[in-house]
């Protein structure tokens, strides 16, 4: 049945970076970071549990430069994740799979993701921060 | 229709996928959750921040919020464990790893779930 040197089939590292591929690889990675940045979001969820003295800890390190910028990363991943999500959920129903429309609705997404992103840390900032 | 399913199958009630349909069909479930829930909880941090401990305390105080809250990290916790679990399949070839990987995913997200549902209790009565 084995036999050496026979041809493999075409890996993944013959192919140049397409618009598919990536946006799909950057789903998955997306996904693993939100997976366990939730668990940091449960420990904000517990830290408020547990009283004002507490949560005063949570807060010095959310509003540090690097909680800053560990909620700035986490939220461009969530909209990432959340706009690409939903274009899996129309794949899933059957939809939206002509070759044009998947470049269409993957360009989509990342100017979806940009644009609430930046939506969202306009608000935040117009309040002062989070 | 020709029916192609092995008896034993018929009688065990599961197909070569085993229990795969469940695992993908609440990974969307709880996709559409998290989809109409995330801009509802974005907004609400983005607005709100996190340096008003009253302000915050208040909002769980609301058992509508409390409750909307909870449904949301339950459908992400389980979000999470179905699609961490997909990664290890796919990604962690050692057996001894990847069943020690599967197992400490599945008891860190119940926990995280359980956890999480405490902390929202706590607050609402609390409140």
């Amino acid at each position: 049945m084995s036999s050496n040197n026979r041809p493999l089939s075409p890996h993944l590292q013959v192919y140049n970076p397409q618009i598919t591929s990536v946006l799909s690889i950057v789903h998955r990675i997306t996904g693993v970071i939100l997976a366990l940045g939730s668990l940091l979001t449960l420990w904000v969820l517990i830290s408020l549990s547990m009283g004002p003295d507490t949560f005063a800890v949570t807060q010095v390190c959310l509003q540090s430069i690097f909680g800053q910028l560990a909620i700035f990363a986490f939220s461009l991943c969530l909209m990432y994740h959340l706009f690409n999500g939903i274009r899996h959920l129309f794949w899933d129903a059957g939809k939206g799979y002509n070759i044009q429309t998947v470049t269409k609705s993957g360009i989509s997404v990342l100017v979806l993701t940009i644009l609430s992103t930046a939506s969202l840390w306009l608000l935040a900032l117009s309040k002062g921060g989070l | 229709m020709m029916n192609y399913r092995d008896p034993i199958a018929t009688a065990k009630g599961l197909g070569s996928a085993k229990s795969g349909f469940g695992h993908w069909w609440m990974q969307r479930l709880t996709a559409i959750v998290l989809a109409l829930l995330t801009p509802f909880a974005v907004y609400c941090l983005a607005k709100y921040g996190v340096s008003d401990y009253a302000q915050l305390k208040a909002l769980f105080a609301q058992p509508l919020f409390s409750a909307v809250l909870v449904l949301y990290v339950l459908a992400l916790f389980w979000h999470a464990r179905l699609g961490l679990q997909v990664v290890v399949e796919d990604y962690i070839h050692q057996p001894a790893l990847e069943i020690s990987l599967q197992i400490a995913i599945k008891i860190i997200y119940s926990l995280a779930s359980v956890a999480a549902v405490l902390a929202i209790a706590r607050l609402a009565l609390s409140a």
